[in-house]
């Protein structure tokens, strides 16, 4: 005898454990398949983008480090290279050496978060997390020194940074490049040949290939489906160029592959990060800019590689203190228009882990 | 004779009848009790201080020294709790679940052997009588999962059935080999035969025993039901204050009830040298009880089919294999040195594990819907 049966709507968030924010799936189940997703955002909308309207391009800094609270720095770095392209602006050498040394600790700082709480999302009792958390706390005391805030650090300026290192920074940066090779061997030690993540994880989840970029994802999403893009290197901003360093590739674009992107770009932020340490030159921290800025009229787009992809600012300046318009593209939110393609016919278990691959921060989708 | 019968005798001596007959009742009863609610207390702090270890931090140390006292401010916290109840529930059952879930794990303790005749009661077919009682704490949990009226719940209530009918099967397939050697079925007669601890002579049978039991008691990394990132509490997501507490001590009075069932069956009970046997029984109890929590600190979830499959496709055929092998030897060498013994079955264990892990794929893929 058949036993009727018919799918049930399962209500996920806005509060729950895996939802990474204030994140809600209406997920419709047939048993424990998932047949339909449909997220609903905007539980966390602050209306970042017309606050913006109304104040100068400086106060609009601390704002960009609410977008993303787990990569302030990047969020900052995006917006004020996007102004300084706004208003013709030239930074010092110093400088740039120092957002990109800032940038590269935030990338990694974000990666150690994006794969604790992944791992944690596939039920491993917080521990692979507190593994990650101990570095973070490393690179967090780090930024405490630069700028004295561990998460939502308003450390650049228009023309430069806020103030120059301490001197204790670079000897304590130094030891933590160092250190930090042998961290990632333990945690692939500790994670890669696991049978039960292997089997979690591998042919989970698949974005293929032309479906990422017909959604135009970005970031560790992007190239885990094997698209070679790094903004950093194929539309070269700040002084990329300079340094030596590879862009990793997943060729299925599971689950697997996208932690495991993130686990190889640690590896090249170390690179990245040896490499401006020993170029970084004496100089000035800020550009002569004027207080209240009135860049000239007209539009810009300026985007970078921020740790979860491609991070833009599009601002349009009308010659007055603030700006005229303020949009973000926030990569987190192209990328999630992808999860209802990549989980249906899977159970809810992977809807659950496929989404924490993601690594999404509801900060910047509702921004 | 135990030592509760003998109790019972000396009594009878001076008492009347029916008085000799129902205190030392009373008496083995809250002995049992008390016992089992020192012990959950004990591994709660010990599972909270020991994962801590993995996890490098500290674990609670605030409340009395090195924050032994912290198991009983839980409990007073939880006990202040409100008790609540969901509108649309189901009042009757929301209220029995948890009754139905914690007195089964109670009752196994009865035919638990913690020293030489030290038992409730010495049933001659004792271990079936564990298998039997220990099923029924599921009822409960379904009933929780039904009477919450909460999809979550229900859920977690759907995967308690599907998991427990599947790993029933392979733990008292490998009981069987236990009971193959040593010719009986009860408790007592199990240790008795244990002059070489039964880990030695049946691996296999031991590490299908101890899975499965991780599965039946809903420990990681088969612990689906509660499973926190996907459903939150899984069954108790709507029970607060008394009632989640029972459902709390029922997790842990399980865990150490499976604890001394695996003592008792593959780590020779209460004996030992040198040390009182009731020192060795709870060494024991605490070395099993570790494995748990280490294996629940560094490994992740299995999925729901994954589950079942390794249940089906590993578990099963093991444990019939390992049945057909352990009756073999019964019959066939029986007078073997047992050294021997020992080596040609770490040898198939080694073998089948192998065999199976290179050749079958847990769970399956995407579904078309």
């Amino acid at each position: 005898m058949a036993i009727k049966t018919e799918p049930f709507i399962l209500n996920m968030g806005p509060q729950h454990p895996s939802t990474h924010g204030v994140f809600r799936m209406k997920v419709t189940l047939d048993g424990e398949v998932v047949v339909d997703v449909e997220p609903v955002i905007g539980y966390l909308h602050r209306g970042i983008e017309k606050l913006a309207e109304g104040r100068t391009y400086t106060q609009n800094i601390p704002f960009t480090d609410r977008l993303d609270y787990l990569a302030s720095m990047t969020n900052n770095f995006a917006y004020v290279l996007a102004v300084e392209k706004l208003a013709g602006i030239k930074v010092p050498e110093r400088v740039e050496y120092l957002r990109i040394i800032v940038a590269e600790m935030m990338r990694i700082s974000s990666h150690l978060m994006a794969v604790g709480f992944f791992l944690n999302d596939l039920g491993a009792m917080m521990t692979p997390m507190l593994y990650m958390f101990r570095e973070r706390e490393k690179l967090l005391d780090l930024f405490d020194m630069v700028c004295g805030q561990r998460l939502t650090y308003n450390y650049m300026r228009i023309g430069g940074v806020s103030q120059d290192i301490p001197d204790d920074f670079l000897p304590a940066l130094k030891r933590f490049v160092a250190e930090m090779p042998g961290f990632i061997d333990e945690y692939d030690q500790l994670l890669a040949e696991n049978e039960i993540l292997l089997v979690r994880t591998k042919g989970v989840g698949v974005l293929p290939k032309d479906l990422a970029i017909n959604i135009a994802a970005s970031g560790p999403v992007l190239r885990a489906s094997g698209v070679d893009w790094d903004i950093r290197r194929d539309d070269t901003y700040s002084i990329y160029d300079r340094f030596d360093f590879d862009i990793p590739i997943g060729n299925v674009g599971d689950c697997y592959d996208r932690y495991w992107v993130r686990m190889q770009e640690m590896s090249q932020s170390i690179r990245i990060l040896e490499q401006a340490i020993a170029q970084l030159p004496e100089g000035k921290v800020c550009a002569d800019v004027p207080q209240l800025l009135r860049p000239p009229i007209g539009e810009v787009y300026g985007h970078i590689e921020a740790p979860k992809g491609e991070l833009g600012f599009y601002l349009v300046s009308d010659n007055s203190i603030s700006p005229y318009r303020f949009h973000i593209r926030p990569p987190t939110l192209i990328n999630l228009t992808a999860l209802k393609d990549m989980v249906i016919g899977w159970k809810v278990a992977d809807l659950i882990i496929t989404f924490g691959s993601m690594d999404v921060c509801l900060g910047e989708i509702d921004r | 004779m135990t030592l509760l019968e003998q109790f019972q005798l000396w009594l009878a001596s001076m008492w009347p009848d029916w008085a000799a007959y129902i205190t030392p009742a009373i008496v083995g009863i809250l002995v049992i009790i008390i016992f089992v609610l020192t012990m959950v207390m004990v591994i709660i702090y010990f599972e909270r201080r020991f994962m801590a270890r993995f996890q490098i931090r500290l674990g609670p140390n605030r409340c009395g020294p090195e924050g032994i006292l912290q198991p009983i401010a839980d409990a007073i916290k939880v006990l202040f709790k409100e008790d609540i109840v969901p509108a649309k529930g189901d009042k009757l059952v929301h209220w029995i679940a948890p009754i139905v879930v914690f007195v089964p794990i109670l009752m196994i303790f009865a035919v638990v052997p913690i020293h030489k005749g030290a038992i409730l009661v010495d049933l001659n077919v004792g271990i079936v009588y564990v298998v039997a009682i220990s099923s029924l704490s599921t009822v409960g949990i379904y009933m929780a999962g039904w009477a919450a009226n909460n999809k979550y719940a229900l859920i977690s209530a759907l995967r308690t059935i599907a998991q427990m009918v599947s790993y029933e099967l392979p733990v008292v397939l490998s009981i069987l080999g236990v009971v193959l050697m040593v010719g009986s079925l009860s408790m007592n007669q199990i240790v008795d035969s244990q002059s070489i601890p039964f880990i030695l002579l049946q691996p296999l049978g031991f590490i299908i025993f101890f899975l499965g039991t991780l599965a039946e008691m809903n420990r990681c990394p088969f612990d689906l039901l509660e499973a926190e990132s996907e459903i939150i509490a899984g069954y108790h997501i709507e029970y607060s204050g008394m009632k989640f507490a029972l459902f709390y001590l029922g997790e842990y009075g399980h865990a150490v009830a499976y604890s001394c069932i695996i003592t008792t069956l593959f780590l020779s009970g209460w004996r030992g040298p040198l040390l009182p046997p009731i020192i060795w029984f709870l060494i024991k109890i605490m070395v099993v009880f570790a494995l748990i929590v280490w294996i629940r600190s560094t490994i992740p979830r299995l999925r729901v089919d994954q589950l079942m499959a390794f249940a089906w496709k590993c578990m099963l055929p093991m444990a019939v294999i390992n049945l057909f092998i352990v009756a073999a030897e019964v019959l066939w060498l029986p007078e073997v040195f047992p050294w021997i013994m020992i080596a040609v079955n770490f040898a198939f264990a080694c073998a089948l594990v192998l065999l199976w892990s290179k050749l079958f794929v847990l769970g399956g893929g995407r579904v078309e819907v």
